[in-house]
C-alpha cells in the first residue's frame, strides 16, 4: 500500500491495496475503522487477506450505524472464496486448525460503485468519481 | 472443522437431545436478504401453531425494521412437541439508500425515517446473530440469484459460530423459481423448498425444524 502519500484526487478514485501484513497487528475494530474511514473518503479498498466472519459481521453492523442520507449509503463488498490452508494435512484436520484467511476482498462506497461483479477468478468493478 | 470438533459437536447434540425436555426453548433466528419472505414465513409458522402473527408483510424492502420474537411456539411432530422462540429479523444488507423507498411512492421524510430505522434494524440483526440465537433459518427467494456476497458472508458467519442452519428456498409457487440454484450455492446445508405465502410444503418445513432445532 502507498501509505502516507497525499494525493490531489478531487475527481479521481484512489485504490488502496492493503497487505495482510499491515492488517495482522490490528484489532478487529481497528481494521473496521480503517476500512470505513477509507471507504467514506471515497476510496476503494482491496484487502490481500479478507476479514474473519466475526469481523465481517461487525463491519456490517458498524457500516449500518454510519449510514446517513446526506453522504454515506453503505458499502459494496466482494471477495473470492476462502482458501483452505495449504499444507494442512491430517494433523491440521484432526486438531481443527483454522484455515487461512486469505480471500482477496474488494470494498468500496455503495454510491460510487455502479456494479461489482464476480466469477470464480475475477472481480470487476465499475466505479464513478467522487 | 477438525475431527475433534466434529466429535465435540456430536456429543453436544446427543446431550442436547437427552436433556431437551428441561432446556429453555431455543431461539431460532429467521435471517436472509430483504424481501426473501422472512416475515411471511414467521407469520405462517406463528399462525399455524399459536394463532397469532408476528408482524406486517409487505413488498416494500425493509418492512421489518426491528427484530421481533414470538416466544414458546410449540410445534407437534410425530407425537412429540418441540418448543422454540422465533426471531424474525430485518433483511441483512451492506447498504441502505433512502431513495429506494421513493420508488414505492413514499415521501422523502418518511423514506429517510425508514432508511434510518432499517440501518438500525440490520445492526440489531447482526448483534442477535452474534449473541442471542441458537439456530438459524436462512430464507432465500428462489427467483433471485443466491450467489451474493451478503448471502456468502452471512452463511460464513453462521458457520463460524457453529449454529445449526436450515436453508429455506422460498417462493416456489412462482414460475421462475430455481431451487437447484440455491442447493448448488450452499451444498453443505440442507435446502427445503417452500412457499410461505401459499403454505406449500409446510409439513416438510416443520419436520426439518423439529429435527434440527428440537
Amino acid at each position: 500500500m502507498m501509505a502516507g502519500i497525499e494525493h490531489d484526487s478531487a475527481d479521481g478514485v484512489e485504490i488502496e491495496l492493503i497487505s495482510g501484513q499491515r492488517m495482522h497487528d490490528k484489532t478487529s475494530m481497528e481494521k473496521i475503522r480503517m476500512i470505513l474511514d477509507d471507504v467514506r473518503s471515497g476510496n476503494i479498498v482491496i484487502l490481500e487477506e479478507g476479514l474473519t466472519p466475526d469481523e465481517e459481521s461487525k463491519l456490517i453492523e458498524v457500516t449500518m450505524t454510519e449510514i446517513n442520507p446526506d453522504d454515506f449509503s453503505g458499502i459494496e463488498i466482494e471477495s473470492f472464496p476462502q482458501q483452505t490452508a495449504t499444507g494442512g494435512g491430517f494433523l491440521s484436520r484432526l486438531i481443527g486448525s483454522e484455515p487461512s484467511n486469505a480471500k482477496l476482498t474488494v470494498i468500496g462506497p455503495a454510491n460510487q460503485i455502479h456494479s461489482l461483479q464476480k466469477d470464480d477468478t475475477l472481480i470487476r468493478a465499475l466505479i464513478s468519481g467522487k | 472443522m477438525g475431527l475433534l470438533g466434529s466429535l465435540r459437536n456430536s456429543i453436544s447434540q446427543v446431550a442436547n437431545t437427552l436433556f431437551a425436555s428441561d432446556a429453555e426453548p431455543k431461539r431460532i433466528g429467521i435471517y436472509g436478504p430483504p424481501n426473501a419472505g422472512k416475515t411471511t414465513l414467521a407469520n405462517r409458522i406463528a399462525r399455524d401453531w399459536t394463532g397469532d402473527a408476528i408482524g406486517p408483510e409487505s413488498r416494500i424492502p425493509h418492512e421489518t425494521r426491528r427484530a421481533r420474537r414470538k416466544e414458546n411456539v410449540e410445534i407437534e411432530r410425530n407425537g412429540q412437541t418441540v418448543t422454540i422462540d422465533i426471531v424474525d429479523t430485518p433483511g441483512v444488507t451492506t447498504k441502505v439508500d433512502y431513495t429506494e423507498f421513493l420508488e414505492h411512492d413514499i415521501e422523502k421524510d418518511e423514506a429517510v425515517r425508514r432508511s434510518r430505522e432499517a440501518t438500525e434494524g440490520v445492526a440489531e440483526a447482526m448483534h442477535w446473530l452474534r449473541e442471542d440465537v441458537d439456530g438459524v433459518i436462512y430464507v432465500l427467494d428462489s427467483v433471485e440469484d443466491p450467489f451474493t456476497q451478503v448471502n456468502t458472508m452471512l452463511i460464513g458467519i453462521i458457520e463460524s459460530r457453529d449454529l445449526p442452519v436450515l436453508i429455506f428456498a422460498n417462493k416456489i409457487d412462482l414460475d421462475e423459481a430455481q431451487i437447484n440454484r440455491i442447493e448448488n450455492a450452499f451444498p453443505q446445508h440442507e435446502t427445503v423448498p417452500l412457499s410461505a405465502l401459499e403454505g406449500d410444503n409446510m409439513d416438510e418445513v416443520y419436520d426439518k425444524i423439529a429435527a434440527y432445532f428440537g
